[in-house]
């Protein structure tokens, strides 16, 4: 038998059409080896494209499907699975990552068109064992339940503050012709966020988070 | 998703020249709506021409009115100084959609390209004739509630989904595209279609065509101090609009100098009231002024079996619009 991960496995048979059912056709077919088997299987696939990126810091030079997402490619090729796959269709924010320092969904993101990115995922944020003030804070504040959308809430509050120094308005902004600073008010910081949604309704502790830490200094640099 | 071939382009004629070679080819810009499609086999191009690298992101002064690049986010041109300080509806509209991240990806080009949300178009295994030609309409009579009261066809009830196109309607945003024989320039009344017998067109550009920037005329700056952008939608942030509503007014001594009026959510296209806008130009400023332009805007409206709301809701919304315009376009 073939040492082949699950994960790798089911990767090369949802390339097809119902792949799980062939999937488990290949299982119990006793009559030959898996890679015999999955030699069956028709290959779909796309001219491979280069793609340098620095993620956290590293680099990697890759050579991709161009069909790979940047979600799909930090969890399943990156093995940075912080970054969460809620609803995959840019929903719901779970996937929220930093590029060029600016959130983004990475599930909407096609990672071919992102070729000499810097991106900031979650595991990124942490100097070595020191927290980012924003992770403090949503332990502090109690700002998760389940925990599956914490890391793109924390990714994406960390540019939303980084926005807030920078002086952008939002949609309960009052006045947008009026330059200057803008207060981050409660109503500010739920409007800002609401591209990222929590099924616990851990929102309360979510924006006293956010709100403290920016309070404390605007220390979201990161 | 179906497999595709992927071009990376470093300049505009490059870039056409890929598309034009394939009917099934595509530009990508931001992706945040054609991906999504794609993942749901909605889009199947064969053939996607990045043209992310493309110098088409600067927002400067032109004519005495500004030219946003098609490349441009979404959230740099609404946060864009002069964009806000001239054309604040523009600003107002862009940030009443989507989320923060969303609008960091999309581009302003790719906002006037995205396509309807209606549920039938996004579900392969229901009847859509803007999806597949001759198939049928799910909407017509099944689920409508998002759809049309304006300007709909027996062939399709769809609603263009964009907050950013209703503004760029009521200011007469003009589309600069560059194409295989050259550059036009597209009125932005002309730029999107109605569903008619052709649902599966959504705008007039022709294949290959690719818009590089969208003019804001310096004559709708004159609205600067008095428009608008109200949307209405079942929770106050990050949802397509039920109906919304770009006003702006220019006015003089308690009198209404001239108005626009578009609407959003409740057509195929950015809907532009012009019946609206008659009753306003030249009368007085108050609210009987509004209630007789909202009564205009929608004489014409017809709802389906769950949207009928929309009418009245449209009606409301307009005087709403309108007074929070004339008041400084402020909301608080």
């Amino acid at each position: 038998m073939e040492d082949l991960r699950r994960r790798d496995f089911l990767k090369q048979t949802a390339l097809v059409g119902g792949g799980v059912i062939l999937g488990q056709q290949l299982l119990t077919d006793g009559s030959g080896t898996l890679k015999q088997a999955l030699a069956l299987v028709p290959e779909i696939t796309a001219e491979k494209i280069a793609v340098r990126l620095r993620v956290n810091g590293a680099n990697y030079g890759l050579r991709l499907d161009p069909r790979v997402s940047l979600l799909n490619l930090l969890r399943e090729q990156l093995d940075l699975t912080g970054t969460k796959k809620g609803c995959d269709h840019g929903q719901c924010g779970a996937c929220t990552v930093l590029v060029d320092g600016r959130r983004i969904n990475s599930c909407l993101a096609l990672a071919v068109t992102y070729d000499g990115a810097e991106i900031t995922t979650i595991e990124g944020l942490a100097k070595g064992d020191q927290l980012h003030p924003l992770q403090s804070a949503f332990i502090e504040h109690e700002g998760f339940q389940c925990g599956y959308c914490t890391s793109g809430q924390i990714c994406s509050a960390v540019a939303m503050l980084q926005e807030v120094e920078q002086g952008t308005v939002s949609h309960v902004t009052a006045d947008v012709r009026r330059q200057g600073p803008v207060e981050l008010t409660d109503d500010e910081i739920r409007e800002r966020m609401s591209g990222n949604v929590c099924r616990c309704g851990a929102y309360p502790g979510i924006v006293s988070a956010i709100r403290e830490v920016s309070a404390a200094g605007r220390s979201s640099s990161i | 998703m179906k497999p595709f071939a992927f071009t990376r382009a470093s300049n505009s004629q490059t870039a056409i020249q890929a598309v034009i070679k394939d009917q099934a080819a595509k530009f990508i810009a931001g992706g945040t709506n054609l991906v999504d499609l794609m993942k749901e086999d909605v889009e199947q191009p064969n053939h996607l021409v990045d043209i992310n690298r493309l110098a088409l992101t600067r927002i400067e002064e032109h004519n005495g009115g500004l030219r946003l690049g098609a490349l441009a986010r979404n959230s740099d041109t609404a946060n864009h100084r002069l964009v806000r300080e001239r054309f604040p509806l523009v600003s107002q509209a862009i940030l009443s959609g989507a989320s923060a991240q969303l609008r960091n990806a999309a581009t302003n080009g790719g906002n006037l390209m995205q396509r309807t949300r209606c549920y039938y178009f996004y579900d392969v295994a229901m009847p859509c004739n803007k999806r597949q030609p001759g198939s049928g309409c799910g909407a017509l009579e099944g689920f409508n509630r998002m759809h049309a009261i304006l300007g709909a066809s027996t062939q399709c009830i769809a609603v263009h989904p964009s907050d950013m196109c209703v503004a760029l309607m009521a200011l007469d945003a003009v589309i600069q595209v560059e194409g295989p024989e050259g550059s036009r320039s597209i009125p932005f009344a002309e730029f999107h279609r109605l569903p008619g017998d052709t649902p599966q067109l959504d705008t007039n550009l022709k294949h290959g065509e690719l818009i590089t920037a969208i003019d804001l005329p310096a004559a709708a700056s004159a609205f600067s101090a008095h428009s608008y952008y109200l949307k209405i939608r079942d929770r106050a942030s990050y949802a397509f609009a039920l109906v919304s509503i770009a006003a702006a007014l220019e006015v003089q001594n308690g009198t209404i100098k001239q108005a626009r009026l578009a609407l959003g959510g409740v057509a195929h296209k950015p809907w532009r009231a012009p019946e609206a806008e008659a009753v306003l130009n030249g009368a007085p400023l108050n609210q009987e002024t509004f209630r007789r332009a909202a009564t205009a805007a929608l004489k014409k409206a017809q709802g389906y079996k769950y949207n009928s709301f929309k009418v009245e809701l449209g009606r409301r919304g307009i005087v709403r619009a309108l007074t929070i315009a004339a008041g400084e376009g402020r909301t608080a």
